[in-house]
């Protein structure tokens, strides 16, 4: 995509929430050089510290999910004796709203900080294990039959086959899981905590009403879901840039 | 060079592909094994790698018992094996950053070999097989011909004694294929590699195998063999080979 054109979507957005906040003229909508001007004035204070706490939540969650659903797709993609196991028991866990076990997991695991990357990493794990998976079981037996005789063991399969092979899945379903992440984000910061973005939106709109600060949070967490599907994209195309070439 | 005694093998409990098997092909010779589909061809050459393991019987690979594949042998197959990830350059580089990883540990690597400047071999071998200017291609990116070519000098960068190719050149268009078979014929004789090109072409065997192993319809017990002497195709006695290999693959078929 080109920056221009996105700039220009930036642009459209900007008018017609101006243009929304004018027809509508009530202090539930405020103008958005309002809430600019919240955002820059609040950043630096307590709005940045709240981002940070949602921002550690969602970077924990995703760095343990790939930690430990990469290697798992990559066993359950080549051993389809494991695979035929697991499969039905990842069928029926995949599809079930990890976000209504919030209460069990609080239950079980207190009200911390933990407690909230445990309902993400349970979203983003099985997200990222089926795609490395199904990945995985494309490795056609040939090519590793190739490698090997070039003298490739165990550990030289997984740093010249298996990892690269498995980075596109990964960066895909971080990319795809992001907004579920981000959502879930804000739902687990409603509950038993006083920091992070979902907090601080719900006291300033719902308890102080002050709606200026609550679209700022609602603009630090769309920034912060943006930045970070950015940031997948831009290492998407910097370490597989093999999918971005022109075929013949 | 390859040595086999009282191989047998079968994939799991179905029928066995080979039964008692002996063969012996001696360094520098030029073999071709020849069958048709499902005669166990491809799987007599994952034994020779030592990617596949005899239940009965032993084989032997440059004088020893085979385990692992062997570092100074050296396989191409039919879809040239190539990583899709990685550039031309870096394919035919695969196999001396993969020594590079381990060092020369004898297992993986020669246990003499003094790993080489990778990048300048890998430039000799690019020039060498005409793929300069695709050396930053994907492998998606460039023909089937040029896949194959940096299947070869990635196999020859780790300079091999023997040479195993699976179908290798049955995806190409005639040319490319007669250029390519020139070039091993020619790894056969310049370098005294030893080469065994499997393949279901009677041609391909006549060309490319001084010697022709006949596989028939498993289980193979015994090997059936061809002499030939170079003889250019076209010739009448390249004519009474081709008729003579015909005759024996035809009652399998």
């Amino acid at each position: 995509m080109k920056r221009r054109s996105l700039l220009l979507a930036v642009l459209v957005l900007a008018v017609g929430w101006e243009l929304l906040a004018l027809v509508v003229n009530r202090p539930i909508l405020p103008s958005l050089a309002l809430v600019l001007k919240e955002f820059v004035l609040e950043f630096p204070g307590e709005l940045g510290g709240h981002f940070l706490a949602s921002a550690w939540r969602v970077v924990a969650s995703m760095l343990i999910s790939i930690a430990l659903a990469a290697p798992a797709g990559l066993a359950l993609g080549q051993y389809s004796a494991l695979n035929r196991i697991f499969s039905p028991v990842i069928y029926l866990l995949y599809p079930i709203p990890k976000v209504v076990l919030v209460p069990v997991v609080i239950l079980f695991l207190g009200i911390n900080d933990l407690s909230k990357i445990v309902i993400i990493f349970l979203i983003l794990f099985f997200q990222i294990l089926v795609l490395v998976r199904d990945q995985a079981a494309t490795i056609r037996p040939e090519l590793l039959y190739s490698v090997r005789s070039l003298g490739a063991g165990r550990r030289a399969l997984f740093r010249y086959v298996y990892w690269p092979a498995s980075l596109p899945a990964v960066l895909t379903a971080l990319r795809q899981s992001i907004g579920t992440a981000v959502a879930v984000l804000y739902v687990v910061e409603l509950v038993a905590t006083q920091r992070g973005l979902g907090y601080y939106i719900y006291l300033q709109g719902s308890t102080l009403f002050d709606y200026p600060k609550m679209y700022a949070g609602v603009l630090a967490m769309s920034l912060m879901g943006l930045g970070m599907y950015f940031t997948a994209d831009i290492l998407h195309r910097k370490l597989c840039p093999w999918q971005f070439t022109q075929q013949p | 060079m390859i040595d086999l005694q009282g191989v047998t093998f079968g994939y799991g409990r179905g029928k066995r592909i080979f039964e008692g098997f002996n063969w012996k092909a001696e360094r520098g010779e030029a073999w071709a094994i020849l069958g048709s589909s499902g005669c166990g061809k491809s799987t007599l050459l994952y034994l020779l790698a030592g990617l596949l393991h005899p239940e009965e019987g032993a084989l032997r690979v440059g004088g020893e018992i085979l385990e692992r594949p062997r570092p100074r042998t050296g396989l191409i197959l039919q879809d040239y094996g190539l990583l899709p990830w990685a550039t031309v350059r870096e394919n035919i580089a695969l196999g001396l950053r993969v020594r590079q990883f381990y060092g020369p540990d004898g297992r993986h690597a020669p246990r003499d070999e003094v790993i080489p400047q990778v990048d300048e071999r890998v430039n000799e071998w690019l020039s060498q097989l005409g793929l300069a200017e695709a050396a930053e291609s994907f492998p998606g990116q460039i023909s089937g011909g040029q896949r194959q070519r940096a299947a070869i000098a990635r196999t020859l960068a780790l300079d091999p004694d023997l040479l195993l190719m699976d179908e290798p050149f049955a995806s190409l268009d005639a040319p490319t294929r007669e250029a390519l078979q020139r070039f091993v014929m020619n790894l056969n004789v310049e370098r005294g590699l030893t080469t065994v090109v499997v393949t279901h072409s009677i041609e391909e065997a006549a060309l490319l195998g001084r010697r022709v192993l006949v596989l028939g319809n498993p289980p193979n017990r015994e090997a059936r063999i061809v002499q030939s002497a170079p003889a250019a195709l076209g010739s009448s006695e390249a004519q009474a080979l081709i008729e003579q290999l015909r005759q024996m693959l035809e009652p399998s078929i």
